[in-house]
């Protein structure tokens, strides 16, 4: 078996044929955590016994011809914030370190219901707030390419084990960039979905008119594998949207990797022109409009005029969302209590030594820019200029298809390197603007810079084009400068 | 109202809106922060936004209704499990609520 390799697709068509087990498949990625995870500590847990009995009655299904899916059996990583029944989900904070889940989120019943095994939980930024999983209070991952360096954040843990190839694919969250800039600086295709194409019930909200989960993968197709399963409407989640399912699996499978003739490719200039921006990824970047022109496509200059005030509005709109929804960890009814006095001192002393420090900077950020007498000023304000920032979008694609950016100013930094958290903040310039806007938007590794650190690329298309945007994807990824991303760990 | 530019945010003060427990020797370098990110968010301030209406949600919906109808819950012991204290394995503990006489 060719772990390195691996994927859903592959993994399916070995199963298909009986050439595959998912006990032999579970039992491979199992022994890879075992011999790789010391090193990149992207889980948080995974319980080997339980997984192998999960593998075993899927085997029998397939056996007995009752296969749930032709993914039956396939593992899939879960990023600590979204729950799998009878499993903890801490969101990598102390204060829910022993909290189990009595239920399933929906996108995780989604793909149980298709036999996907739910593997292990995976290590994040505290509550999903952080670029580099650094605020985990429980461990750093490491970059599977440089283990001095971070994996990126907040779904750190997804895609380092997924780069690694600890696990076939993972389940991650974006609010600001958490899955596409992991998935770039650990060389793997990471996907944000259009708001509300994927239900957030059973994902434990950190900014909730911002957040959705999407697939980590090793390629286009698995991501498109995963959405197909885990998009539509739910009851439960009054956000998500009852639109028809896109078939994405069929979208990219018959997409024509050799042209892109019709196709316009819209360049925001606020971008390419963003301080900061390193000369590898802008490198890449070009490199990559070349090959696409060369495949016909037509390359268009756009505008995004409000993209300096992105970083504002979300630190603004998030942390106040972020406020509201951390209120209900007080550790009365779950989660760790640390008791101080009466009631009221208890949520003091739990909350305070519950959270680390950036849930904590931003639950003062978000509570202040709420506070009587300064809502207006920030709140309101910042909910104005997002509609700014949607027109924005809108308007850019009146003159293109897809817009094509970097994903992040520049590569993996080294762990410690970015402690002022401002300087943080600004490096989600580039992927931030999308969560506002609500459009869907991808990452896919393109290449590697001078020092051998994966450099991807983001796709943006406009709300519910998926199948443009994974069509697109699959372009790319086809004609990337580097044919495959396996770091050497 | 208050402008943000004339008033100063007070780590100390918001944290108790927050009734958020900040160490004592952390709250000075958290003021700091606090203050960056604040002027940073200012920058919003040179925008006119004046006729712009506001947006909540990105995929704006609204009045999305369900029958009301009664569904199973989850078994109290499960619920329970989770709680950090409780008493006669069906009630969750809690620290005393009211001033007064200690309960039992």
């Amino acid at each position: 078996m060719d772990l390195q390799r691996m994927t859903i697709a592959r993994a399916a068509a070995a199963m298909a044929k009986g050439e595959l087990s998912s006990r032999e498949l579970v039992t491979a990625y199992l022994n890879a955590v075992a011999e790789k995870d010391v090193k990149v500590n992207a889980f948080l847990k995974t319980d080997a016994e339980k997984l192998l009995a999960l593998a075993d009655a899927s085997d029998a299904r397939r056996k007995a011809g009752n296969a749930l899916s032709e993914w039956d059996g396939i593992p899939i990583g879960i990023k600590d914030c979204i729950v799998v029944e009878g499993e903890t989900c801490s969101c990598a904070s102390k204060l829910l370190e022993n909290v189990v889940s009595p239920y399933d989120s929906t996108a995780v019943a989604r793909l149980k219901k298709l036999g996907f095994i739910p593997f292990g939980r995976l290590n994040m930024d505290e509550f999903a707030m952080g670029s580099s999983c650094e605020n985990s209070a429980f461990k750093k991952t490491a970059n599977p390419w440089d283990i001095t360096r971070v994996p990126g954040g907040s779904s750190g843990g997804s895609a380092a084990a997924v780069a690694a190839r600890m696990v076939t694919a993972a389940l991650g969250s974006d609010t600001g960039g958490s899955i596409r800039q992991p998935a770039s600086f650990c060389g793997i295709v990471g996907v944000k979905p259009t708001y509300g194409r994927v239900p957030r019930y059973g994902l434990v909200a950190f900014a909730s008119s911002l957040d959705q989960i999407g697939p980590m993968t090793n390629s286009v197709e698995d991501a498109a594998i995963i959405l197909d399963a885990i998009c539509g409407k739910d009851p439960a989640d009054s956000t998500s949207l009852d639109v028809p399912a896109p078939k994405l699996l069929d979208a990219v499978r018959n997409t024509d990797t050799t042209t892109l003739k019709g196709v316009k490719i819209g360049l925001p200039q606020e971008y390419l022109n963003a301080p900061g921006l390193s000369e590898d990824v802008r490198k890449a970047l070009d490199s990559a409009l070349e090959k696409l022109k060369s495949l016909g496509a037509e390359l268009v200059e756009v505008s995004l005029p409000h993209t300096k005030y992105a970083v504002a509005v979300y630190y603004i709109i998030a942390t106040a969302e972020a406020s509201a929804n951390l209120a209900r960890f007080d550790g009365i009814r779950y989660g760790a209590r640390k008791e101080a006095g009466d009631l009221v001192q208890s949520y003091f002393a739990s909350r305070g030594a519950g959270f680390g420090d950036e849930v904590k900077r931003r639950i003062l950020l978000g509570t202040y820019v709420l506070s009587s007498g300064y809502y207006d000023a920030y709140y309101l304000r910042a909910q104005k200029v997002r509609t700014l920032i949607r027109q924005d979008f809108d308007n850019a694609f009146k003159q293109c298809d897809v817009l094509l950016t970097p994903v992040t100013p520049a590569t993996a930094f080294k762990f410690g390197e970015k402690s002022d958290p401002l300087q943080m903040y600004l490096s989600d310039i580039f992927t931030i603007a999308l969560n506002l806007s609500g459009n869907c938007g991808m990452s896919v590794p393109y290449t590697l810079d001078s020092g051998g650190m994966p450099i991807g690329l983001q796709v943006i298309a406009p709300a519910l084009a998926e199948e443009r945007l994974l069509s697109f994807g699959r372009v790319l990824e086809a004609n990337a400068e580097k044919p495959e991303f396996i770091p050497d760990i | 109202m208050a402008s943000p530019e004339n008033n100063k945010l007070d780590v100390a003060y918001v944290a108790q809106l927050a009734r958020l427990e900040l160490d004592p020797g952390s709250v000075a370098a958290l003021q700091r922060d606090m203050e960056a990110i604040v002027d940073y968010i200012n920058e919003l301030s040179e925008l006119d936004v004046s006729g712009i209406q506001p947006t909540a949600h990105a995929m704006e919906q609204t009045n999305v209704w369900r029958e009301d109808i009664s569904r199973p819950g989850y078994a109290r012991e499960q619920m329970l499990a989770n709680a950090p204290a409780i008493i006669e394995e069906e009630l969750i503990r809690v620290p005393q609520v009211l001033p007064g006489e200690g309960m039992s």
